[in-house]
């Protein structure tokens, strides 16, 4: 037999195989359908998307906007989604900071600040992160009521109640509004041409507290003063912002816990970049800050966003163990509405679906920021 | 000069400290009060701790009334509940049945970081025979003891299992993963990597959730098995993913002409891949593998959400009573030393394996 008519069976056999793995799964799929529904027909169960505007008639423990048990299914999942993004932003930024403070120091040449920040990596980054949520939480139960609560300069309360902070006196779409203006600021400023990075981050930071202040006071109601302030009543605490205990500990063990993580991703990146260069830095008269800022950082940013963008996707799945402690992210909602309404399929698929979008966003993000950072020409 | 310092070795150590710190914490007097306030504030931390932890805690069971005013921790949680929190619901007089499996299982682990069993051949033996023995511990009734069903298996022996048969599973499964993606055959391909993609850009909770609650409603009833089973099966899949990346990392270092040279040998596709190629793989992806095996062990905490008895779990146990309830720190931190011992000896473990081959590259 010749060569091209070898070449011609093979083709047809692959083409068979092929064929066959596409029948395979298609008919599997198709069982795992009509499985699926024989099983819902037994327990009249209607398939569809339907049950979204019924009322979902249960309670949960925390919402960025208005909140009832009569809230549709869809608005319920929506606060989820919401919680989530929440939640996952805050660790992101918060773990980022930190991440980046100690993996510089684990990077230091001075002994204590590196002993300092290997012991937070070592204990940190080898306990599972369920366990450090679920030990937060504990703590947090544990302490004292609001009459015992601690305080830090009559301002900022702990107690297990949660954690009470000073907050501007608006209402919250006032909140929204003053946000919206702040990204506003902050593209604008970002697109100056002449200003270094981190003048410009300065400005935004300077006169972002200035415009906050500005439109606090513009929307402030007539007679009350422009910060609201916790102070004790009796058995609880009014005014201020009151941070839920369930948050708290979210907060506190993912940002523990990516920051570790992240602190390692750091160094590596500092670790990458040729000893040669700061020494020309050092030469070159240089304090060890604008060394840090302008040869370091710049240089090893490159090796430190790819695994960064990583670690920021693991933090936003990582939101789903909310459950164990009763936050009410998207996993925790979708999952009291599956024991709730039985809609097993459809919930799974929008929860999949959810995560698909925010990981798929994230990942633009940090290949839009990856393609800033690349050299020109490389 | 070697013999010189071969006898003077400990005073050459003593001054190489002095100088690391003459150069890394005394070099400017500004320089020397950070470190000294950085060491005294560790020291004094560690102080306390060491305090609390050992010279004023209480450690019998029967103490548990001194715990109150001792002022450190009360170990009389442990010394009273520690079977709960490592076997779980096991039955109590087959305890020792719990311990031959756990030893078992740690023991192939330990093993399988010696390089006198790197080949595949003894690998797949070593774990299928401790995989096996732990079984058949563990449900009893083939070595003609009573046998213990899975749902009553729990604690530390549950998460040990649990990790064992998700490394057992999902590292074939991840092999098979990668050799798809990487097969000439566009549908294989794009089945794997559609696959690959999809679990990996879900939260890990999700995948176990689903093989909990989503497949009963998608298997007939004769295919469902158990819900461990189910669980572990979810799991596996969520870690070959992650494993088929990175043998995929594995395959792209071996250079082509390894191939073509095993061609011009004769040899068939699957001798160069299993003589030739697949040994260079594994090797390269070792320290990403053994990365992976620390993520999962980590991980098989989160089985506590879907309702498994896992260490954690019984941890929340053991501290459930009205008597143990103020003494929870302690059980954490219990468990808390036992995760942290097994992760942080094989992340060590990992990273000397790095270091080991960088060297060799050289």
């Amino acid at each position: 037999m010749d060569a091209a008519a070898l070449k011609t069976r093979r083709k047809r056999r692959e083409l068979i195989l092929q064929t066959l793995l596409v029948v395979v799964v298609a008919l599997i799929v198709w069982a795992a359908i009509s499985t699926a529904q024989t099983k819902l027909d037994e327990l009249n169960m209607t398939s569809g998307f339907g049950f979204l505007e019924r009322a979902t008639g249960w309670a949960y423990s925390f919402s960025l906007i208005d909140r009832s048990i009569d809230d549709s299914y869809s608005r319920t999942l929506l606060i989820g989604f919401m919680n989530t993004l929440f939640l996952g932003l805050i660790c992101i930024v918060l773990s980022t900071v930190l991440g980046f403070a100690i993996g510089t120091a684990r990077d230091a040449r001075q002994l204590g600040l590196n002993a300092v920040a290997t012991v937070y990596i070592q204990l940190f980054r080898n306990l599972p992160l369920i366990l450090q949520l679920v030990f937060w939480y504990a703590v947090l139960i544990h302490m004292p009521g609001p009459r015992q609560a601690y305080s830090l300069g009559d301002a900022l309360f702990l107690s297990n109640r949660g954690l009470m902070l000073p907050a501007l006196n608006v209402s919250p779409s006032a909140v929204l509004g003053i946000f919206a203006c702040l990204v506003l600021l902050g593209f604008v400023i970002f697109r100056l041409k002449s200003l270094q990075f981190l003048h410009k981050l300065g400005l935004w930071l300077v006169a972002g507290i200035g415009l906050t202040l500005i439109l606090a006071s513009m929307f402030t109601p007539a007679d009350s003063s422009i910060f609201s302030i916790p102070a004790q009543k009796g058995l609880r605490f009014q005014g201020g912002l009151t941070v839920s205990i369930e948050l708290v500990a979210m907060i506190l063990a993912i940002t523990l816990y990516g920051s570790a993580y992240i602190a390692e991703v750091v160094r590596g990146g500092l670790h990458e970049v040729p000893s040669g260069l700061t020494e020309a830095g050092k030469a070159l008269g240089l304090s060890s800050r604008s060394i840090w800022f302008h040869v370091k950082m710049p240089m090893a940013l490159r090796t430190i966003m790819p695994p960064l963008g990583n670690q920021w996707i693991f933090i936003m799945k990582a939101t789903t163990l909310g459950v164990a402690i009763g936050f009410s992210d998207l996993f925790y909602i979708v999952s009291t509405s599956i024991t709730q309404s039985g809609q097993t399929l459809e919930l799974m698929g929008l929860l999949m679906l959810s995560f698909l979008l925010i990981n798929y966003s994230l990942a633009q993000i940090v290949n839009f920021i990856n393609a800033r950072l690349a050299l020109k020409g490389h | 000069m070697a013999i010189a310092s071969e006898v003077t070795g400990t005073s050459d150590r003593w001054d190489q400290l002095v100088r690391t710190l003459k150069k890394r914490a005394f070099r400017s007097p500004s320089d020397s009060l950070t470190s000294v306030f950085i060491f005294g504030l560790m020291l004094y931390m560690a102080w306390m701790l060491l305090d609390w932890a050992l010279f004023s805690a209480v450690w019998r069971a029967e103490d548990v009334e001194h715990c109150a005013e001792a002022g450190g921790a009360c170990w009389s949680v442990i010394a009273a509940r520690h079977r709960l929190i490592l076997f779980g619901l096991y039955p109590y007089d087959l305890h020792w049945r719990s311990t031959l499996a756990c030893i078992a299982i740690v023991a192939t682990v330990v093993l399988s970081c010696l390089p006198h069993f790197w080949s595949t051949s003894k690998l797949v033996t070593l774990w299928i025979v401790g995989f096996g023995t732990y079984v058949l511990l563990m449900d009893g009734s083939l070595l003609g003891q009573a046998q213990v069903t899975t749902d009553q298996w729990g604690g530390l022996a549950l998460t040990l299992f649990m990790f064992s048969a998700v490394v057992l599973l999902g590292m074939p499964m991840g092999l098979l993963l990668a050799l798809a993606r990487r097969s000439r055959l566009p549908a294989v391909k794009g089945a794997a990597s559609l696959l690959i993609d999809f679990i990996r850009s879900l939260p890990l909770l999700t995948t176990l959730f689903a093989a909990a609650v989503v497949i009963p409603l998608l298997l007939p009833d004769w295919l469902n098995g158990d819900k461990i089973w189910r669980v572990i099966v979810g799991f596996a899949l969520f870690f070959a993913c992650y494993q088929a990346e990175v043998f995929r990392g594995g395959f792209q270092a071996i250079p082509k002409g390894q191939f073509e040279a095993g061609k011009a040998l004769g040899l068939t596709s699957f001798q160069i891949l299993s003589r030739i190629v697949m040994p260079q793989v594994f090797r390269h992806a070792l320290p990403s593998t053994i990365n992976m095996v620390v993520v999962t062990f980590k991980e098989t905490a989160i089985v506590i959400i879907i309702g498994f008895f896992d260490v954690l779990a019984s941890a929340n146990a053991a501290f459930g009573t009205v008597e143990w309830a103020p003494y929870y720190i302690e059980v954490y931190a219990f468990v808390g030393a036992i995760y942290w011992i097994f992760i942080f000896s094989l992340s060590q473990y990992g990273e000397y394996l790095k270091a080991r081959m960088s060297v060799a590259k050289r």
